[in-house]
């Protein structure tokens, strides 16, 4: 078993990761400007977050070989990430409401 | 080895939920035990690492108080010219690199070069040191500004919290990382996966230190830029 996947992973040639890396400084140094160039609202937010989604699945998907699993494998680790996707939108709903009831309550002046 | 004997007569209670979890099934096929082990911790760190930026997330949506401004906390001069964020961005280029330098560590493990991989993985552990001693240095400039978990002169008491929290959490996990990596890089040098020639470990070290990568490619993005 473990000579078959030694073989797999010999397949990949060493520059792909050094493409990666560039490409990986790239990306950072563009979520970088974004502040240099003091982008505001939803465009800020639209690029970081699009940086950071293009740098974690670079990273997850070559540099943790993600890519070259089986399905079987890639299905068990990312889809139960998902139901955080609840917790941050309860989470965001019951922040709101705090807020509300500190602006409504608390002596804000 | 005698499964069909098993499953013609599973046995009751206990030792049949023991039977049943430990028979042969496998269904990660080609994957060693280690590695989906690992990718299972990594899982759960995941949540533990979603649940602080969440808390982080709640606080600063709920605080009526003026959040600081990171780029403006974390910014720096340098010979005169101010610059935002400047220690925060080598830091991300930092773990950027030993992260290239581990997935390199990796591909030569497979090939059995013992010494480049041992030196990669050296390099990688260098790269940390220099991540969590910059670290050090930007806990003691803030604390020395007055920031506390439970106060900030800067504005919401909320952000020290949740700058400690997380950024100790995920310093405390590239400080393990560096140990971890040492004592794999270690005993790679020494020889001992030789005799069965299986450099997965090394894999799987490196499955690790990507993660840390990982978590500060979303602590970068949510906490400073936001």
């Amino acid at each position: 078993m473990s000579a078959t996947h030694t073989e797999d992973h010999q397949q990949h040639p060493i520059g792909i990761y050094f493409k990666i890396w560039i490409l990986l400084f790239v990306i950072s140094t563009l979520s970088y400007m974004v502040d240099y160039l003091e982008f505001q609202g939803y465009l800020r937010w639209s690029l970081i977050l699009i940086f950071m989604i293009l740098k974690a699945g670079l990273i997850v998907s070559v540099f943790m070989h993600m890519m070259w699993e089986r399905l079987a494998l890639i299905y068990a680790i990312l889809l139960p990430p998902l139901c955080l996707f609840v917790l941050i939108g309860l989470m965001s709903i019951e922040a709101d409401y705090t807020f509300l009831m500190r602006f409504i309550y608390f002596d804000i002046s | 080895m005698n499964s069909s004997v098993q499953h013609d007569s599973p046995e009751q209670g206990l030792r049949g939920a023991v039977d049943d979890w430990s028979s042969d099934q496998d269904a990660f096929k080609k994957v060693p035990w280690g590695k989906a082990m690992m990718w299972i911790f990594l899982l759960s760190d995941t949540f533990i690492f979603t649940s602080f930026l969440t808390g982080y997330m709640t606080v600063r949506m709920s605080t009526t108080v003026d959040w600081p401004i990171p780029s403006e906390v974390f910014a720096l001069t340098v010979f005169g010219v101010h610059v935002p964020l400047l220690l925060i961005a080598l830091m991300t280029f930092i773990l950027i690199t030993s992260s290239g330098t581990m997935a390199m560590a990796v591909n030569y493990g497979y090939r059995r070069d013992r010494n480049k991989t041992f030196w990669l993985m050296m390099a990688t552990c260098f790269c940390g040191v220099c991540f969590v001693g910059m670290q050090a240095i930007e806990w003691t400039k803030l604390i020395e500004e007055g920031v506390r978990p439970w106060t900030n002169p800067m504005g919401a008491a909320q952000f020290g919290a949740s700058f400690f929290m997380i950024t100790g959490f995920h310093g405390l996990h590239v400080s393990i990382g560096v140990i971890y990596l040492a004592i794999v890089a270690f005993k790679v040098r020494r020889g001992d996966y030789e005799k069965k020639g299986n450099y997965e470990i090394v894999e799987i070290a490196g499955l690790y230190w990507h993660f840390v990568d990982l978590v500060w490619v979303f602590i970068f993005a949510l906490f400073y830029l936001w």
